[in-house]
């Protein structure tokens, strides 16, 4: 019954969405304000309707509803509760759902906070919105409609696939969805501003708020997915580029760039139509993540079942988009004049170098990602693009990106010297190069990828400490000063701090990470880079829907007892499938990543080690860059336009 | 969303790879050998290495690199021999050779584009001069003429 509700809202939901499509649409053209109040009213109901469906899905995982054929395929009854939930968007259907739900929450919330927008152009928003979310649950329902029966209900279900039965694994993709579909917003605010054919500082203001909350979603999601892939998949690593891995960078790179040009929109009123642009090839890039992972036309170690009706529909959906909006862009971008005069050298000179080094990285990125399919499609060649093409093409623009990051960030806008904006930074410099320096010293006949991207690490991390340094002024109470900067400055300060301090640890994960393979004997002592180690026990363990395999292995360093870890291999018999379960011992300098291998025929057990230098400062930079995106979001000039709005009531024409 | 059904690994399970028996003694080759085996792709998986893979032919692959170079091969004759029985599909990292170039030169042929592209828009916008809303017209400049000649 709950679950026929939650279809027949979800059929709601789709007609709601049309209203929301069109009548306000019609209104703001024709300045009828009934008609476009109706976008508010109905991009709530969407929302609830969708929720309602969502939650329907939710209580049928719940419950265990075994005569819906996606709770069959993904989930158990003797599955942990949080599993239990979390099945309900790990699988197509589910997933699908989720970002219909995202997508229609964007929307509400557009509705509920834009009330400082100009009436036509949050109409517009909200039509646009709709239009996504038309399309969406039109896929839903037409191809892949999670309320579907089973004839016969069996027992038991097929469990959910044992890698996503993780903590890491069930936060993953609703952070990803609130960032691939937060672009949404971005877009929507970009069609309806050609719709309306107006951009001004207000609308750079408008839109920067959903992107940088887009950009924040999609940082967490991607770095809680390869902090999962980093201790789940047994061999230490945390980015593969694998298709569906660039599927999620894409959109981050270009987000990355689209919150920073629109503070030149903002600030200065130029690269208005550039940054238009930006806003439609961000969500172009998140809806051609979905093509890539759902169609199943480039292979990769994720993919969801595959189906190439949905890859037909998807790719429908992608063409309507963007087809649309970049017509739309061509006939309307020509009118958008730039006001703004700035000199070659300047803060807003930086910017665009910035946007230039992330897009041609994305351009980057996504030739790799389609090569495969291009070289088969025209040149009939069967070939792989994998990591080292990545690290070859791709580093040289994050290290173009590193050495211009303090130099543009610490720039004034319209015209800048270059003497002067060097100049202090001189001691960012040498600390820099010192700290290099010492690296390469330190190391023996390896690449230069450790010492040079120290350099940049420390190059970027004291840019920002003078940067802050400076804002403060001079003489007394600069401590004071420091902490009432803004919002904003802080935000700047944390994400390109963390910046700095993920080059730090990617550069030391490559460069300096120690791999040991052997056989290791119950209680006989072997030791790895100064580690000294042994294999305490091998026990079975009974786990609640696994067996484990689980070793206790005792670490000392330097004679000194260091902790007693114990890595799993584990296998779910549902699903007949293997894991590993990895013991980490962290700290700042490195991680000691264990894994337990196979028994040996002649006795003792296979046992790799690997001390990764640094690891943790990967995450601990996305984590700050993150924090620095919340910081920006929490600049009091994007509260400022609430409270004017509440001192100034909209008038409301006699009819 | 990445991770998300990895069912293709049941055909190369997560547990990570290299057996402690096809690790060579001589640890400058098994270094070369473990380099070579994370560019050669495992030709059954999806995008893994035969370093990280654990199917059987990836077990097949890194013990025939082993092979080539304890025979002597430098690294390239390695690849190459490789290359030449399972296709140019096992190079993670793909040649220069033929169409490839367009690959590779993609990325620094767009930054030259951008590049030219982004300095026309910086000139522009540095010789441009402000607009100037509360100028004149020519019409409203000839009206104002007329008052103060009268």
């Amino acid at each position: 019954m709950i679950t026929e509700l939650g279809h027949f809202a979800l059929l709601l939901a789709f007609g709601v969405a049309m209203i929301q499509m069109v009548v306000p649409l019609i209104g703001a053209a024709k300045g009828w304000p009934g008609w476009m109040a109706v976008a508010e009213l109905a991009a709530t109901v969407q929302f609830l309707l969708v929720a309602a469906s969502f939650g329907a899905l939710t209580w049928a995982f719940v419950t265990s509803d075994f005569s819906l054929s996606v709770v069959v395929a993904n989930s158990h009854s003797m599955k942990p509760m949080i599993y239990k939930i979390s099945g309900t968007w790990g699988n197509h259907e589910g997933s699908m759902l989720l970002w219909v739900l995202i997508v229609a929450l964007f929307g509400a919330m557009a509705a509920w906070f834009g009330g400082q927008l100009p009436a036509s152009l949050r109409a517009r928003v909200l039509a646009v919105q709709a239009s996504i979310g038309v399309a969406f649950i039109a896929f839903i329902l037409l191809t892949s409609n999670p309320f579907s029966r089973m004839a016969v209900a069996p027992f038991d279900g097929q469990d959910l696939n044992p890698l996503l039965q993780d903590p890491g694994l069930a936060f993953h993709p609703p952070f990803l969805y609130l960032g691939y579909v937060g672009l949404s917003m971005a877009f929507s605010f970009a069609v309806a501003a050609l719709i309306e054919g107006r951009v001004d500082a207000a609308w750079g203001r408008w839109v920067r708020p959903w992107t940088l909350a887009a950009w924040v979603f999609l940082t967490i999601g991607i770095a809680l997915g390869s902090w999962w892939a980093y201790y789940e998949l047994g061999w230490g690593g945390f980015w593969f580029w694998d298709p569906v891995e660039n599927a999620s960078f894409m959109p981050w790179l270009l987000a990355a760039a689209l919150l920073h040009s629109a503070i030149v929109v903002e600030k200065r009123e130029a690269l208005k139509s550039w940054t238009i642009l930006l806003a439609i090839l961000a969500f172009g890039f998140s809806l051609i993540g979905t093509f890539i992972v759902r169609s199943g036309l480039l292979t990769s170690v994720h993919a969801f079942a595959n189906d190439p009706d949905r890859g037909v529909f998807i790719l429908a959906i992608m063409a309507f988009f963007m087809g649309g909006a970049l017509i739309l862009f061509t006939l309307r971008a020509g009118a958008m004049e730039a006001k703004g005069v700035f000199g070659l050298a300047s803060r807003e000179s930086a910017l665009v170098v910035n946007n230039l080094l992330l897009a041609v990285s994305c351009f980057v990125v996504f030739v790799g990602t389609m090569w495969p399919l291009l070289a088969e499609m025209f040149f009939d060649r069967k070939l792989s693009v994998g990591p080292p093409f990545f690290d070859a093409a791709f580093t040289p623009f994050m290290i173009l990106l590193g050495i211009a990051l303090p130099i543009g960030s610490s720039m004034p806008w319209k015209r800048a010297y270059m003497g002067r904006a060097l100049y202090p930074l001189r001691y960012a410099f040498v600390v820099a190069v010192a700290i290099g320096g010492l690296a390469w010293a330190m190391q023996t006949g390896r690449s230069l990828i450790g010492p040079v991207g120290m350099f940049l690490g420390a190059w970027v991390l004291m840019g920002v400490v003078i940067d802050l340094a400076q804002r403060t002024g001079r003489g007394p109470n600069r401590l004071r000063r420091l902490f009432r900067l803004p919002g904003a400055d802080w935000g700047k300060a944390t994400a390109h701090a963390g910046f700095g301090i993920t080059m730090l640890g990617v550069a030391g994960i490559y460069a300096w990470t120690v791999e040991d393979i052997r056989v290791a004997q119950l209680d006989v002592p072997f030791e790895v880079h100064g580690y000294e180690m042994v294999l305490r026990s091998v026990d079975n363990v009974n786990g609640p829907n696994y067996v484990a395999t689980r070793a206790i292995i005792d670490v000392a360093h330097e004679g000194e007892f260091l902790a007693t870890l114990a890595p799993e291999k584990r296998f779910y018999p549902v699903a007949q499938m293997p894991t590993t379960e990895a013991a980490i011992h962290q700290n700042w300098k490195r991680d000691l990543y264990l894994v337990i291998g196979d028994e040996q025929d002649n006795g003792g057990w296979a046992v790799r080690t690997y001390i990764k230098v640094m690891t943790s400062w990967i995450w601990v930079g996305c984590a700050l860059m993150a924090l620095g995106g919340l910081f920006s979001l929490l600049d009091r000039r994007f509260r400022v336009g609430v409270s004017a709005r509440k001192a100034k009531p909209e008038p409301v024409p006699a009819e | 969303m990445r991770y998300f059904a990895l069912i293709l690994m049941l055909l190369a399970s997560p547990l990570a790879a290299v057996e402690p028996d096809e690790v060579l003694p001589d640890p400058l080759l098994e270094q070369r050998a473990l380099d070579l085996s994370k560019g050669l792709r495992c030709p059954v998986c999806q995008s893994e290495s035969i370093d990280e893979s654990n199917a059987p032919i990836s077990k097949d692959l890194r013990l025939l690199v082993r092979e080539r170079l304890v025979e002597g091969d430098s690294d390239q004759q390695a690849l190459d021999y490789i290359v030449a029985r399972y296709g140019e599909f096992v190079l993670l990292k793909p040649t220069f050779g033929g169409a490839n170039w367009i690959l590779w030169a993609a990325g620094p042929l767009m930054l030259i584009f951008a590049t030219i592209m982004g300095m026309l828009y910086l000139r522009g916008r540095s010789r441009a001069k402000a607009p100037q809303d509360d100028a004149l017209s020519e019409d409203e400049a000839d009206a104002l003429r007329n008052i103060l000649n009268k």
